[in-house]
């Protein structure tokens, strides 16, 4: 169906004008959510997904349009007729890239037909599990179902057509003092266990109970894999992203060790955990490639507007719509190590375990300072042994400082899956950190 | 389109639901943005479709479809029903909703130059001009845009109401980025995040790009060789009214949202440190502190005529001198607190559920002009216009960064000062407001990127806000 209202796009298109260029994307399919909190369900959403996406370049005249509604004949005109009005009125863009080419895509099919075919009783029942599982203690969180079929094609020839599924729980346990969380994320939403999720996330907060003040100061840290990716998320955006270097505020000097020569970080849509389509919002295939290998960057993520201007190609990360980011990771690999989560702790002479980071926020782009918080339990460590539960501490941190050569200890071989249909996914495990600055208490 | 809305109510209704409610939408964006002088691009969108919510016993449901036909109206009601009954798997205590007069009833905002007939060539030339100076004046990347949303939604609940809305929204802004050696420095105008009002185009006439990027860029280029911004434990801190309207937004708004205050919010936005046992009693900040949440302000980004629960929007006294006396509510929240439906539910589109979201909430002025303030501070930091913004999940730890600072030393603005920032804990910092802008000073900012819910929202939220002075505050946090 969304290959058929892509090609019957470029029909309208080319009925208009037969020297045109364009792309469309059309993304179809179901995404639903259901969330709980005070462990009882409190809103619970279903939504069918109709999207269309056409961009069009009349000499050089470039203008985008899309669609959230009906894929019917009028709509479909009246898409085709406002970009050609407003690429007509458009000053010639002298930064046009041009469409992709023809080029295969890898083969991935990140899709359970199941989880397409999950029912609001399905993930209700599984809401009914974790909180079950908490042993009365007062939960929270979501768990969500999506299933998307997208197509591409433009007037270049290039075509392609990926379906995803994804299945996510985002949850937590609460005592008077604390919250421990528990997170899962599949292209199966069999694999989503809420029963263990809930005694896990519930054994987290019992940990993290009644937590005490801690100085702050620097010390070691074990992060768990959601602070990894959301040190990733900003390494990549504001280092890695074509815009960035282009414009100078990047970090990044391409074949220099810069990062710890532990690190090794992909672009791999491919991996069996991952998931997602297989081509950008383009239809550049995403093929897979190392971005930083033993610690050195290798590549620089490229859209192609931002390929072009460095006389390069693009990588497959381009974002649909009028977006200030340019381009983002959007199937981000760190390559595991060998040290299990345990191990990890018990490597740190004094240090802090860290379950997320909340809030964060860059101070500076260039250098990467970065502040924000920590949520859902901290930990202080001693001798490699958790001593006791910590209050939430802020910091401010450089984020390329804190990988760089010599400051990471150990990698955990510990996978998880953050995904999101949108933002990008990061399959991400345990850091252990030789330093962090931790700037100050959450209550002052 | 109101008969596609009641068709979805009506099929809810027969499907089980004790209540429901609906939102036709029709809805279109234009997004226009230039860099370094040249157009960056034009984005517009359109969505079309229908929302519904099903109450049963005390379980919602809620479904879209980007579709506006009865069928699939209907279907979406049907579906609304069935996802309320799943929710009833894991129930929650037994729920009466606020009540609210149900209204037949129409708004339309006040627009006095139409966004849409505006050429687009001539807002392209307006954004490839204000880079292009931008960028002769010394900027690394100059880039600017200007927003146009239109929404027409026509809402119908099963008691009764029947609203249709046109609200017209629009804004600009642009920045200056340059790089020096090691780090970034940046200017924004109007402010970071530009300036939006539920208003014609002749809020971006007002705001005149033009009249301030050469200012912004060489600000920009000179902020490179300024000092840093001492590191302080307590210093006396003059925050523009910029920077105060994120003030208000991240560390009140949020805080008296009542879905966070009951735990609804928990697991992802967060929670309060506000408990409701203290509402009326607790100290929140200084006397000079009064703040409101008033949807009629005519032209604000956080006006309408009606939420999307159909509650005519009025004015709600959050904190009166200092006292905290109100919250951000909706009509489930507030009949769980036990207090009027507050007339704060929203949703981004159609296809999202309605929850509590800002208004305009800010302070109302105070005594002050901005001099006045700096004349009457021996030793102190002026800060303006936000750069980063950082707060716990409980709203009451923050700190934010600016993209300026002056020195203030014996009572006159000094020497510009970079990377300026400061920290606190909220009744703290609010409880040390010892001087407050007056009315010349007051303007109310709009907030187009207000994030919240799963899945997620975007909200458009207005703060009234002035410069202010508070005593004793950290700055100057580093990595």
């Amino acid at each position: 169906m969304s290959a058929g209202i892509a090609a019957r796009v470029l029909e309208l298109v080319r009925t208009r004008s037969a020297a045109a260029e364009a792309e469309v994307v059309v993304r179809t399919g179901t995404s639903a959510l259901t969330r709980f909190a005070n462990s009882f369900i409190h809103q619970n959403v279903a939504e069918e997904i109709d999207h269309v996406a056409l961009r069009v370049a009349l000499d050089g005249h470039v203008a985008a349009t899309s669609l959230d509604g009906a894929p019917d004949d009028g709509a479909l005109a009246r898409l085709v007729a406002g970009a050609f009005d407003a690429a007509a009125v458009s000053p010639v863009d002298p930064a046009w890239p041009g469409l992709a080419a023809p080029a295969a895509v890898p083969a991935v099919d990140h899709w359970d037909d199941a989880t397409a075919a999950a029912s609001p009783d399905d993930r209700a029942r599984g809401v009914a599990a974790f909180v079950a599982a908490a042993g009365g203690l007062v939960t929270a969180g979501a768990l969500s179902t999506v299933a998307l079929h997208t197509a591409f094609a433009n007037t270049a020839g290039q075509a392609a057509a990926g379906r995803m599924t994804l299945a996510s729980l985002d949850a937590i346990a609460r005592t008077a003092t604390s919250d421990g969380v528990a997170r899962s994320s599949s292209v199966a939403f069999a694999d989503i266990d809420t029963r263990a999720a809930g005694e896990r996330a519930a054994g987290k907060a019992r940990s993290a109970a009644d937590p005490t003040d801690l100085e702050p100061g620097r010390y070691e840290v074990v992060i768990e894999p959601s602070c990894v990716a959301n040190m990733l998320g900003f390494l990549l955006s504001y280092g890695f992203g074509g815009r960035a270097v282009e414009e100078e505020r990047s970090f990044v000097r391409i074949g220099e060790p810069q990062l710890d020569p532990s690190l090794t970080i992909r672009e791999d849509v491919t991996h069996p955990l991952m998931a997602g389509v297989a081509f950008d919002a383009e239809g550049t295939p995403r093929q897979p490639f190392d971005i930083v290998r033993g610690g050195v960057p290798r590549a620089i993520l490229h859209d192609r507007r931002t390929a072009a201007k460095a006389g390069t190609a693009s990588t497959g990360n381009a974002l649909l719509g009028a977006n200030p980011w340019g381009v983002v990771p959007a199937s981000l690999v760190l390559v595991p190590g060998a040290t299990a989560l345990d191990d990890l702790v018990r490597g740190m002479a004094r240090g802090i375990l860290v379950t997320d980071f909340w809030y964060t926020r860059v101070l500076d782009p260039r250098t990467l300072v970065v502040t924000g918080l920590t949520r859902n339990g901290a930990w202080l460590v001693e001798e490699g042994r958790v001593v006791r539960p910590v209050r939430n501490l802020r910091f401010t941190q450089s984020y390329v400082d804190a990988l760089a050569p010599g400051n990471v200890r150990a990698i955990g071989s510990d996978q998880s899956l953050l995904a999101d249909e949108d933002a990008g996914s990061f399959l991400v495990p345990s850091l252990h950190l030789g330093s962090w600055n931790f700037t100050g208490g959450a209550r002052g | 389109m109101q008969d596609l809305a009641l068709a979805a109510v009506e099929a809810a209704l027969a499907a089980g639901a004790r209540y429901a409610d609906a939102r036709a939408m029709d809805s279109r964006s234009e997004v226009v943005a230039a860099r370094n002088g040249v157009l960056d691009a034009v984005h517009r969108d359109e969505r079309i479709g229908v929302g519904v919510r099903a109450l049963i016993g005390s379980s919602w449901g809620f479904a879209a479809v980007p579709d506006a036909s009865p069928a699939a109206a209907r279907a979406a009601g049907e579906r609304a029903a069935a996802i309320a009954r799943a929710s009833t798997l894991v129930a929650g205590p037994a729920l009466e909703l606020a009540p609210v007069p149900p209204v037949v009833g129409r708004w339309v905002s006040e627009c006095r130059e139409d966004p849409w007939s505006v050429p687009l060539d001539e807002k392209v030339a307006l954004l490839e001009g204000v880079t292009q100076v931008m960028r002769d004046h010394g900027a690394t990347t100059a880039e600017a845009t200007t927003r146009v949303w239109e929404t027409r939604k026509w809402f119908a609940s099963s008691e009764g109401a029947r609203i249709e809305q046109h609200i017209r929204e629009c804004g600009a802004g642009m920045s200056a980025t340059v790089v020096g050696d090691g780090e970034t420095q940046r200017r924004s105008y109007p402010g970071i995040r530009g300036q939006y009002g539920t208003r014609g185009w002749e809020l971006v006439r007002e705001i005149d790009l033009p009249a301030n990027a050469a200012r912004i860029a060489d600000e920009a280029r000179q902020l490179l060789t300024a000092p840093q911004c001492p590191s302080l434990d307590a210093t006396d801190l003059i925050l523009g009214g910029e920077q105060m309207a994120l003030q208000i937004h991240e560390s009140v708004g949020h805080a008296v949202e009542l879905d966070r205050i009951l735990g609804w919010e928990a697991a992802y936005a967060g929670t309060s440190w506000l408990d409701l046992a203290e509402l009326g009693r607790l100290k929140f900040g200084s006397p000079l502190m009064t703040i409101t949440a008033d949807a009629t302000l005519p032209g604000a980004l956080g006006s309408f005529g009606f939420d999307d629960e159909g509650t005519p929007a009025h004015p709600v006294d959050i904190v009166r001198e200092g006292i905290w006396v109100g919250v951000l509510s909706g009509r489930d929240t507030a009949a769980i607190a036990g207090v009027p439906a507050g007339g704060a539910v929203r949703a981004d589109g159609f296809n999202r559920i309605p929850m509590v979201r800002m208004t305009n909430v800010g302070l109302l002025p105070g005594e002050h002009t901005l001099e006045q303030m700096i004349a009457a501070t021996e030793d102190g930091i002026l800060m303006d216009t936000n750069r980063s913004w950082s707060i716990d999940d409980k709203r009451l730890n923050f700190q934010f960064g600016c993209e300026i600072g002056w020195e203030i030393k014996g009572g006159k603005r000094g020497r510009l000062l970079r990377n300026p920032t400061y920290t606190g804990i909220s009744p703290r910092f609010w409880g040390s407001m010892d001087m407050l802008g007056n009315r010349d000073e007051w303007r109310i900012w709009g907030t187009p990127n207000c994030g919240k819910g799963q899945p997620g929202q975007i909200g458009h939220t207005g703060h009234p806000a002035a410069p202010a002075r508070f005593r004793g505050m950290r700055v100057g946090v580093r990595g």
